[in-house]
C-alpha cells in the first residue's frame, strides 16, 4: 500500500470540506472492508485512473453519519457508516423492516458484520452488493452532502456501473431514508452462494409485496435482482406480472419469468451465465413467497 | 511519517507510532511485538487475525491502526486473566481443539465475543457465528465441542 | 467416539489410549507459540518477491535500478545469484526433483513457467517498502502461449514448456520435444482374460480439478548469512532436515554450513516440504549481511505454491452379476506443474489397492503444464484415484443389486493379496473398516432431514418442497511411509524425561511420540518433556508427511525409552550392589528380584547422581525396515441436494478408519475430521479456475471456497484398530487415507439422490443443477 494520510473529522462539514480539497485522490472510509483491501490490492487505483487515493477520511466520528432511527410513522434512518450488526440487532429494525435484517446479517461475517456499512455498500457499488437490492424495493432515499450543500435521490438511481456510482468528488453519502412500511406489506432478501456463508452473491434478490385487505391480491410489487448486471436491477416486468392479480404459485412463476428475461448475466468464477438466470427464478419464486408470508402477517 | 497512537490494549494503556497505512494487526504484531493474533489471508477471509475493538469481534488485517485511537482493544494475549487460562482456552485443549494452532488465537477471540452475546449457543449458532474463521486441519468438529462446553464456565464464572 | 479392537491382542495399557493434553498447547492458546512470520530479530530487513504476471513468458531482461535506488531497498535478487547447479537431484522425502528445477522453480530462469512463478526477491527495511519496490523491477517478457489442459498439453503440437524434456516411456527416454515427462505401467495378470471372465464392463472418464492444500499459515522463511559462511535459516516447515538439504544443493554449500530451526507451523499437508522463500532470503541475506524475513501473502500461495494436480482418468472394470470384480484397468493423466513430478504413481498404487483383482493394468502419465509445480497433499494422488473407482464400483453394485459394503465384503483385499506395484499385504484392517461402516448405526438409520443450518439463507417453504436425499459410501487406500528418524532422551532428577525430536509438529506429535516413551518407562505423558530443535541438535530426520510421525519418531522414541530403562536398571544395580540381572523393572517401578528393595522411576532419577550421573541416550531408527502400516477407510456421508438450485449439504459423515493402535485417540479422530472436512472441499467447491491466459481467478479464502464452520455437521471418527505388526504398538500412519473416500462417497451419495453421475470435481453447485436440468429434459 502507498503512503497515505488519515483524517477522522468530527462534522460532516470538516469531512466535507477535506474531501473537496484533496479532490479524487480522497476517499470516505467506513467500515473498510471494501476500501483497505482495494487499497492494498491497488484495485483502486485503476478504477480511478491510475491515481492512487493518499488521504483517507475515516466518516466514523460524524453524528450523521452513524445514527439509526426507526420510527414507524417517519420511517427509518441508517447513518451510511453505521454498521451491518448495529442494523440487525436493532429490534425496531427487526420488527419493521426484516428485509434489511435479511441482508445485513448475511453480508460477510460476523466480524465484517461488525464494520461493514450500508453507505460503503452502496458507495463500493458492486454488481453483488447484498445491500442495495432490499433498499430498492423498498424505495429507500439517499442522502448525499457535498460542498455545494445537500441532494437527495431515489437508491435506484444511484449506482451508474460497476464500483460507479452518481457521487461527484468531495460528495459524501450521508444517510439512508427507508419509509414507513405500508400496511399488508412484506419484503424478503434472498441470495444464493455455494457455502453457507463468506461467499459473494451468485444471484440475489429482493422482493416486496403489497397486499390489498384481502390479504390476496396483490396491490403493489417490485423485485430487484443482484449479480446479474452491472448495477442491481429493479424488474418492472415482474412487478407488473404481480400487481394486480392473486398470489398464486402460478403468478409467482410469471414473475419468475420476467426476472430470467430481465437479468443479463455473465459467466466468471462465481456463476455461469446459464446458471444465474436460472437462479434469478428460483430466487424471484422463493423471495416472493416469502414476501406474501411476511405482508399477510403484518 | 508515522502518527502518534495511545489506545487500550488488554486493558493497559498503550501508546505507539505507526503509519496511517499499518492494519492494526500490522501494529500489534510489528510495532507492538504482540504476535499472538495471525496473518492468514491480510484480506478478512480468515479469522486468524480477530481481535476485539470495543467489545466487537472484527478482522484486525483490515482495520487501520490509527482507527483504533481511544479505544479498547482486546487480542489473544489479553484472554487468560491474572495467570489464569480462560475457560475457553482450557476447553480448547481438553477437547483437542487445535492441530496446527495458526487459527486457534483467532477461533478464542471469535468465540468470546460469542459467548458475550449468547452466553450458551446452540451448534447452529455458534457454526454461524465462527464461519468467519477458516480452519484447515480440525474439520471444526473439536473446536464447535470445545466452544459449547466453554458455554456454561464461561459466562458463569464472570 | 468408539474404539474396536481386533486382530492380534494387544496389551493394557496405561498412557496409550488416554487422552493427556498436548505438551506445546498452552503456548497455542496464548498466542505465545511463536511461528515463522512472528519472529523478530535486530536488523531484520523485510522481504517480498516479484512474480509472474504471465503464465508463459520468455524473460527477455531484468532492470532492478530503479527499485535499488528506492530509499529503504537494499538487495534484489534474481535466479542469475543462484551457483550453477547442474543436472543433481534432491529428495523432498516425498519424492524427488532435479536442482536444476529447483532453483528454477524458486527463481525463474529464462522462461517464466506460470502465473505466480518468481522472478526476482528484494529487501527492504520495511515490508511496505519491499511492496513498492516490486512496482519499480521492470520485467520485459515474450509471451508464450499457455497450456492448460492437461490432454491439450500431451497432444503433439501443444506449447513445449521445457524443450529439452523428453518423454521416459516406461524406462526408454523419447527423441521429440514433449510435456510428458513420464509414462509408467503397472501390471498385474491377463487384462484381456480378466475382461473375457466379465458379464458386463463399465468404462468411465473422470476428471479432477487442481486443489491447494490450504493451511491457513502462507509460507515464511527468515535468513541470516553471517560473514563467516554460517547460515541460518528459520522457517515453519514439515522438515527442517529437508530444507537444510535443498537449500545446501541449491547454493552449493556444504550440509555442515547451513542450521535450520524449525519454527511452529500453521498447517503443511505436504505442502511445505518444498522451499520456495529460504533460499531467496538466504541469498538477499548473503548480499546484504543481514537477517532478512520473507513472507508470502495468500495469493502468492495460491499462485505460487504446490497445489496438487488436476487429473484426468479412465477407469475400466470388468465385473460377474455375483459382484466380483475380474479385471481393473487404469489410464491416468496427471499434471505436474511447470515441472516434472506429479505423484501420479501413488495414485497408480492406490487406484485399486483396496480390492483384490487378478487381472490389472494400470497406465500413468506425468505432464507438464503452465501452473504451479504440484506439491504433495494429504495421501497424494490418492483421492482422485478412489474418486474414479469406487464411482465405478458403485455402477457394479447399482448393476448387480447388490449392496454396496457387500461387494466391497466380496472383493476386498486382505492380508496376502498382492498390490499392482508387487507389494503382498501383511496384516491390513480393510475389511474391519467395512464391518465397522456396515454395523455403525449411521448405516441403517434414516436419512435425517435435517432443516438446513442456515436458516437465513433458504425460504423454508419452496425448500422444503425440492430436497433429495441420498447415502453414498467409498473406501480409500494409503500406503503411509516410514524413512528416517532420531531422537535424544535424558533423565531429569525430578523423574522426568527431556525428548528431543527432529519432527516438527503440525498436530500434536509431540504428545503422541512422547506418550510411547511414557509408556514404556511407566511414567506420564506430562513427565514427558518434549521438544523439536534444530538441524544442529538432533540427528538426521526425515520430513513430518507421509503419516510417518507418530509411527517412526515414535519407533525411535520407544527405543530410547528401552536404552533408558536398560540403564536404569544399571544404575539400579549399582545403587543396591547387586548384578544388573538381579533387578527387574515393571511399569516404571525397580525391583530387586529377591524382593525387599524397590524405588520408582523417579526415586531413582533422583539418585542418579549418587551412582553414574546423568542418565542419556540417542537413537535414530530406519523405520522402512520395521514394516510400515497400510491405512484403509471406508466413509458412508448423508447428502441433501437442492434440486432448485443444485447445492449439497452434507448432513452426516461417519468415517470408519483402520489406525492400528491409536496413541492418543483425540488426536487420531482429529486427523479424520481434518482429512474428511478437506475431502469435503475438494468434492464440493475448490478448484483452481482459470481465465483464458492462464490467470487463476480465485487466488482468495474469498473464491478460493474451503469449508467454513457452517458448512459441515459433525464428523464422526469410528477408530478401528487392527494392530501394525511392523510398531510395538501397532501403530499405522492415520493422517492421509482420510481425505481419500470423501469426493467418491459424496459422488455416490448425489447420484442416489438425484438419479444421474457426476465425473467431475468439484461437483459445484452449476455442475449438479446442470445434471438436475439435463436429466429431467
Ligand atoms: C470477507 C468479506 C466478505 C464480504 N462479504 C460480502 C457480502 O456477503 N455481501 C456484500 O454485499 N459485500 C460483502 N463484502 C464487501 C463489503 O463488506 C461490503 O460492500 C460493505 O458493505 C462495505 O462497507 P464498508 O463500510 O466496509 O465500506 P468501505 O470499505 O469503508 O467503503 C467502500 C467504498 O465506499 C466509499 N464510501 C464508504 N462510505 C462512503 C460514504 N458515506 N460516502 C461516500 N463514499 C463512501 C469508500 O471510499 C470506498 O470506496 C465482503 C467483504 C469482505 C472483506
Ligand atoms: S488475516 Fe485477517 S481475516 Fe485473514
Ligand atoms: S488447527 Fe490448523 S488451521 Fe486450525
Amino acid at each position: 500500500m502507498k503512503e497515505i494520510a488519515y483524517a477522522a473529522p468530527r462534522t460532516l462539514s470538516e469531512a466535507v470540506h477535506l474531501l473537496s480539497e484533496r479532490g479524487p485522490r480522497a476517499r470516505v472510509l467506513a467500515g473498510g472492508t471494501d476500501l483497505i483491501v482495494q487499497l492494498r490490492e491497488n484495485t483502486l487505483s485503476r478504477r480511478l485512473g491510475g491515481l492512487d487515493p493518499d488521504t483517507i477520511v475515516d466518516v466514523k466520528n460524524i453524528p450523521e453519519l452513524t445514527q439509526l432511527v426507526c420510527d414507524p410513522v417517519s420511517g427509518l434512518t441508517i447513518g451510511a457508516a453505521v454498521c451491518c450488526s448495529r442494523i440487525y440487532e436493532d429490534r425496531a429494525v427487526a420488527q419493521h423492516y426484516p428485509c434489511i435484517v435479511d441482508s445485513a446479517s448475511l453480508i460477510g461475517s460476523v466480524q465484517i458484520q461488525n464494520r461493514a456499512s450500508f453507505g460503503g455498500n452502496l458507495c463500493n457499488a458492486s454488481p453483488a452488493a447484498d445491500g442495495i437490492p432490499p433498499l430498492v424495493v423498498l424505495k429507500a432515499m439517499l442522502r448525499v452532502v457535498g460542498r455545494n450543500g445537500s441532494r437527495t435521490l431515489p437508491v435506484t438511481d444511484f449506482c451508474t456501473g460497476p464500483g460507479r456510482t452518481v457521487l461527484i468528488p468531495g460528495e459524501v453519502l450521508v444517510s439512508i431514508h427507508v419509509p414507513p412500511p405500508r400496511p399488508r406489506s412484506g419484503a424478503r432478501y434472498l441470495r444464493f452462494i455455494p457455502r453457507n456463508e463468506m461467499d459473494i452473491a451468485v444471484v440475489g434478490v429482493a422482493s416486496m409485496l403489497e397486499l390489498e385487505a384481502d390479504l390476496s391480491t396483490i396491490r403493489d410489487a417490485g423485485i430487484c435482482l443482484a449479480a446479474v448486471a452491472p448495477t442491481p436491477i429493479l424488474v418492472t416486468e415482474a412487478a407488473q406480472a404481480l400487481i394486480g392479480k392473486k398470489a398464486t404459485p402460478e403468478v409467482f412463476e410469471a414473475a419468475a419469468e420476467a426476472s430470467r428475461k430481465a437479468a443479463k448475466p455473465i459467466t466468471d468464477m462465481r456463476g455461469e451465465e446459464w446458471q444465474r438466470r436460472h437462479l434469478c427464478g428460483v430466487l424471484t419464486v422463493r423471495t416472493l413467497e416469502d414476501a406474501f408470508h411476511r405482508a399477510r402477517g403484518r | 511519517m508515522k502518527s502518534h497512537l495511545t489506545f487500550e490494549l488488554n486493558g493497559e494503556a498503550t501508546e505507539t507510532f505507526c503509519e496511517p497505512r499499518q492494519s492494526l494487526l500490522e501494529v500489534l504484531r510489528d510495532e507492538l511485538k504482540l504476535t499472538g493474533s495471525k496473518e492468514g489471508c491480510n484480506n478478512g477471509n480468515c479469522g486468524a487475525c480477530s481481535v476485539l475493538l470495543d467489545g466487537r469481534v472484527v478482522n484486525s488485517c483490515i482495520v487501520f491502526g490509527l482507527e483504533a485511537q481511544g479505544r479498547k482493544v482486546t487480542t489473544i494475549e489479553g484472554l487468560a486473566e491474572g495467570g489464569t487460562l480462560h475457560p475457553l482456552q482450557q476447553k480448547f485443549l481438553e477437547h483437542a481443539a487445535l492441530q496446527c494452532g495458526i487459527c486457534t488465537p483467532g477461533f478464542l477471540v471469535a468465540a468470546k465475543a460469542l459467548l458475550d452475546v449468547h452466553p450458551h449457543p446452540t451448534e447452529a449458532q455458534a457454526r454461524a457465528w465462527l464461519a468467519g474463521n477458516l480452519c484447515r486441519c480440525t474439520g471444526y468438529d473439536k473446536i464447535i465441542r470445545a466452544v459449547l462446553d466453554a458455554a456454561p464456565s464461561a459466562s458463569g464464572g464472570k | 467416539m468408539s474404539a474396536k479392537t481386533s486382530g492380534a491382542k494387544i496389551g493394557t495399557y496405561q498412557v496409550i489410549g488416554t487422552r493427556p493434553i498436548r505438551h506445546d498447547g498452552v503456548e497455542k492458546v496464548t498466542g505465545r507459540a511463536l511461528y515463522g512470520a512472528d519472529l523478530q530479530m535486530a536488523g531484520l530487513l523485510h522481504g517480498r518477491v516479484l512474480r509472474s504476471p504471465h503464465a508463459h513468458a520468455r524473460i527477455l531482461s531484468i532492470d532492478a535500478s530503479a527499485a535499488l535506488s528506492m530509499p529503504g531497498v537494499k538487495a534484489v535478487v534474481t535466479t542469475a545469484d543462484f551457483p550453477g547447479s547442474g543436472n543433481r537431484v534432491a529428495d523432498l522425502g516425498e519424492g524427488t526433483i532435479k536442482v536444476r528445477d529447483l532453483c528454477a522453480n524458486v527463481l525463474a530462469g529464462e522462461k517464466a513457467l506460470y502465473r505466480g512463478h518468481a522472478i526476482a526477491g528484494v529487501a527492504a527495511t520495511t515490508p511496505q517498502v519491499a511492496s513498492e519496490a516490486l512496482k519499480r523491477i521492470r520485467v520485459e517478457y515474450e509471451v508464450l502461449p499457455p497450456v492448460m489442459d492437461v490432454l491439450e498439453a500431451m497432444k503433439p503440437g501443444a506449447p513445449i514448456l521445457q524443450p529439452d524434456l523428453r518423454t521416459e516411456d516406461l524406462g526408454e527416454k523419447g527423441s521429440t520435444p514433449t510435456n510428458v515427462a513420464k509414462h509408467l505401467r503397472f501390471e498385474k495378470g491377463d487384462i484381456a482374460q480378466g475382461f473375457r471372465e466379465a458379464e458386463r464392463i463399465f468404462e468411465e472418464e473422470f476428471k479432477t480439478s487442481m486443489v491447494h492444500q490450504g493451511y491457513i499459515e502462507p509460507h515464511n522463511g527468515t535468513a541470516l548469512w553471517n560473514p563467516g559462511g554460517e547460515l541460518t535459516i528459520w522457517t515453519s516447515t514439515q522438515g527442517a532436515f529437508t530444507v537444510r538439504d535443498q537449500v545446501a544443493t541449491m547454493l552449493d554449500v556444504p550440509v555442515s554450513r547451513v542450521k535450520v530451526v524449525p519454527m511452529e507451523i500453521g498447517g503443511g499437508f505436504g505442502g511445505k516440504i518444498p522451499v520456495y522463500l529460504e533460499p531467496v532470503a538466504a541469498l538477499l541475506s548473503r548480499k546484504t549481511g543481514r537477517p532478512v524475513k520473507l513472507l508470502m501473502d495468500r495469493t502468492e500461495v495460491f499462485e505460487g505454491t504446490g497445489p496438487t494436480p488436476g487429473t484426468v482418468i479412465r477407469v475400466k472394470m470388468g465385473a460377474r452379476k455375483d459382484g466380483r470384480i475380474t479385471a481393473a484397468q487404469a489410464w491416468l493423466a496427471y499434471e505436474a506443474g511447470a515441472f516434472a513430478g506429479s505423484p501420479v504413481v501413488c495414485g497408480m498404487m492406490c487406484i485399486f489397492a483396496p480390492y483384490d483383482v487378478a487381472h490389472q493394468l494400470i497406465d500413468g502419465y506425468d505432464v507438464l503444464l503452465n501452473k504451479p509445480k504440484t506439491a504433495p497433499y494429504r495421501a497424494p494422488g490418492a483421492t482422485s484415484a478412489a474418486f474414479a473407482t469406487e464411482t465405478v464400483l458403485d455402477q457394479i453394485s447399482e448393476w448387480a443389486g447388490i449392496d454396496p459394503m457387500k461387494i466391497r465384503r466380496l472383493n476386498g483385499a486382505k492380508e496376502g493379496t498382492r498390490r499392482v506395484d508387487g507389494l503382498v499385504y501383511p496384516r491390513i484392517g480393510y475389511l474391519e473398516t467395512v464391518e465397522a461402516a456396515c454395523g455403525h448405526p449411521h448405516w441403517t438409520a434414516d436419512i435425517e432431514k435435517l432443516p438446513s443450518p442456515q436458516a437465513h439463507t433458504v425460504s423454508t417453504k419452496a425448500h422444503r418442497a425440492n430436497l433429495l436425499h441420498g447415502r453414498g459410501v467409498a473406501s480409500g487406500f494409503w500406503f503411509n511411509i516410514g524413512l528416517k528418524s532420531s531422537c535424544m532422551a535424558s533423565v531429569n532428577p525430578d523423574g522426568t524425561v527431556c525428548l528431543v525430536e527432529g519432527s516438527t509438529d503440525i498436530g500434536g506429535t509431540r504428545t503422541s511420540v512422547a506418550m510411547q516413551l511414557a509408556e514404556v518407562l511407566g511414567i506420564s505423558a506430562e513427565d514427558v518433556k518434549p521438544q523439536v530443535v534444530d538441524t544442529n541438535t538432533v540427528g538426521y530426520t526425515d520430513v513430518t508427511g507421509g503419516s510417518r510421525v507418530t509411527f517412526a519418531t515414535g519407533l525411535a522414541a520407544i527405543e530410547a525409552a528401552r536404552q533408558i530403562e536398560r540403564q536404569m536398571i544399571d544404575r539400579a544395580a549399582a545403587l543396591w550392589e547387586v548384578k544388573p540381572g538381579d533387578v527387574e523393572v515393571s511399569r516404571g517401578c525397580y525391583r530387586l528380584r529377591a524382593g525387599g528393595k524397590s524405588l520408582t522411576f523417579k526415586e531413582l532419577s533422583g539418585k542418579l547422581s549418587d551412582c553414574g550421573g546423568p542418565v542419556v541416550t540417542q537413537v535414530t531408527v530406519d523405520a522402512d525396515k520395521h514394516g510400515v502400516g497400510c491405512g484403509f477407510a471406508t466413509h458412508v456421508v448423508d447428502v441433501e441436494v437442492d434440486a432448485d438450485t443444485g447445492k449439497v449439504t452434507i448432513l452426516r459423515y461417519t468415517a470408519t478408519q483402520d489406525v492400528g493402535k491409536a496413541i492418543h485417540p483425540a488426536y487420531v479422530e482429529g486427523q479424520i475430521q481434518g482429512g474428511v472436512a478437506q475431502g469435503i472441499g475438494w468434492a464440493l467447491n475448490e478448484e483452481y479456475y482459470y481465465d483464458l491466459q492462464g490467470r487463476m481467478q480465485n487466488s482468495s479464502f474469498l473464491d478460493y471456497r474451503m469449508p467454513t464452520a457452517l458448512d459441515l455437521p459433525m464428523i464422526e471418527a469410528v477408530l478401528v484398530e487392527v494392530p501394525n505388526p511392523g510398531h510395538p504398538f501397532g501403530v499405522r500412519g492415520v493422517g492421509e487415507v482420510p481425505i481419500v473416500p470423501p469426493p467418491a462417497a459424496i459422488a455416490n451419495a448425489i447420484s442416489r439422490a438425484i438419479g444421474t453421475r457426476l465425473r467431475t470435481l468439484p461437483m459445484s453447485p452449476a455442475r449438479v443443477l446442470e445434471a438436475i436440468l439435463k436429466r429431467s429434459r
